[in-house]
């Protein structure tokens, strides 16, 4: 089932920060669903092109349509999760409660559904803030998720995880993309990328320089600097 | 030193003239400092998290709030309630709801401008994950001072701190009147200039007494926070 948000279209975006463009002419179709990987070097703009997608930056110039629609005509139809989780000072279950008051009132076994479905059913009553950093990132996540969102943005949500963590956070979002749900992730992890993405989208130098389908991106990537990005040589 | 043996005895005989005074002083400060509450922590958070022109000269003008000299507060609640002020009308003049309104003009800027600091830095923190998550308005202002309980707390703990131990505005708008508007800060001046130093060491040592209870509550409060990660 195809996502509604979509095509993606991103044309002709500009970002400067300083007298640096940080995004510079970046132009992108997205119209085909499951999971889009962003890769890239650091300072490549692949996180700023992510926030620049969900409203959290303004670019200079350029357009950004989701289902011909703008991004904050969408934005109750995203989600992101972020590479440090941010969450309330509260137990698990009521960071879940917040984030969903409704279903909380209505039916909150939900949200208990919510917990177990990331492993955390028994620290429902838990401090969030007391949970380890893959439990908070895991906990980050099934809040998003419980939005139903069209669109979720993941930016290196399983940087610095334990394995086991990493694993239950892929898989979550294998089967939220197999429900529907477009994900667009951000990583820097060769092997998580070959695991989850339909297609890739390389940028170097706050550039688009390469959008591919991922078995044709990883076999023979069609820019110099996808090769050696994947060669594992640094690019500046 | 007999006088200090006398103050201990009038406190632990629970005397009279001393227990309406400190009653009438908590009744005061603790109305002051719920009514000074109300208004100053949503008055912090919205300034902490909105945005429009002239917001960071209302937060200069709040910060210089918090020095304002007790007397002149005093002098404007006065000419607000006097006879011939626009208030005058309500005979609140020499009352302890005078008092009380002294003390909630004192006091509001002092909360409402730590709570504004301490709401700007989680502001900070949450702004992305409340962007993302659709958090704005009134239900943004509840999480805040939700979230930010503990801390804001101390706030408060500071703001009845500076309540209970003000002398120069309750003087002037209460006028110091026995059994009617006598608080422990006014009676501590009077019987100190009657040279009666009894009932002022009394008086001073359950203040003093209050306020290390205060700096105490102020310390657990932050531990309690600090230990279940919510500071």
């Amino acid at each position: 089932m195809p996502s509604s948000l979509l095509p993606i279209k991103i044309s002709n975006l500009h970002l400067t920060k300083g007298d640096r463009a940080v995004l510079a002419s970046v132009s992108l179709i997205i119209d085909d669903p499951g999971i889009t990987v962003i890769m890239g070097p650091n300072g490549a703009g692949k996180t700023l092109l992510l926030r620049c997608l969900h409203g959290l930056i303004k670019p200079d110039r350029g357009q950004i349509t989701l289902a011909d629609q703008g991004v904050t005509g969408s934005r109750d139809r995203q989600a992101m999760v972020f590479q440090h989780p941010v969450l309330l000072r509260r137990t698990a279950l009521q960071n879940l409660a917040f984030a969903a008051p409704e279903l909380a009132k209505s039916r909150p076994q939900q949200l208990i559904d919510a917990l177990a479905s990331v492993h955390l059913a028994d620290r429902a009553d838990q401090p969030a803030r007391m949970l380890s950093g893959g439990e908070q990132q895991r906990l980050a996540l099934a809040r998003a998720l419980l939005t139903k969102p069209d669109l979720l943005l993941l930016d290196e949500a399983t940087a610095s995880l334990d394995p086991a963590s990493v694993l239950l956070i892929e898989s979550l979002v294998k089967s939220q993309s197999a429900s529907g749900t477009k994900i667009i992730l951000v990583s820097h992890d060769q092997s998580q990328a070959r695991r989850l993405a339909d297609d890739v989208v390389f940028m170097s130098g706050g550039q688009v320089a390469e959008q591919s389908p991922a078995n044709r991106f990883f076999s023979a990537p069609g820019t110099p600097a996808a090769k050696a990005y994947l060669a594992g040589e640094i690019l500046l | 030193m007999s006088a200090l043996a006398e103050a201990f005895r009038l406190i632990i005989t629970l005397d009279a003239d001393l227990f309406e005074i400190l009653w009438l002083s908590m009744r005061v400060s603790l109305i002051a400092l719920a009514i000074a509450a109300v208004i100053s922590l949503p008055l912090g958070t919205w300034l902490a998290i909105t945005r429009f022109p002239g917001r960071k000269f209302c937060i200069l003008v709040l910060n210089a709030l918090m020095g304002m000299p007790p007397v002149v507060v005093g002098l404007l609640v006065y000419l607000l309630l006097s006879r011939s002020g626009p208030l005058g009308w309500m005979g609140l003049l020499y009352t302890p709801t005078a008092m009380i309104i002294a003390q909630v003009v004192l006091i509001t800027p002092i909360i409402a401008a730590l709570s504004n600091q301490v709401i700007e830095n989680l502001h900070q923190e949450y702004h992305d994950t409340f962007y993302s998550m659709g958090i704005t308005g009134r239900r943004a202002i509840v999480a805040y001072l939700v979230d930010a309980r503990y801390a804001l707390t101390t706030c408060i703990l500071a703001g009845f701190g500076r309540a209970i131990a003000e002398v120069g505005a309750v003087i002037i708008v209460g006028g110091n009147i026995d059994h009617l508007t006598r608080v422990m800060t006014t009676a501590i001046a009077l019987e100190t200039s009657k040279g009666n130093l009894t009932l002022a060491l009394a008086l001073g040592a359950v203040l003093l007494a209050l306020s290390l209870l205060v700096n105490a509550l102020v310390i657990a409060v932050r531990e309690y926070a600090a230990k279940r990660q919510y500071a």
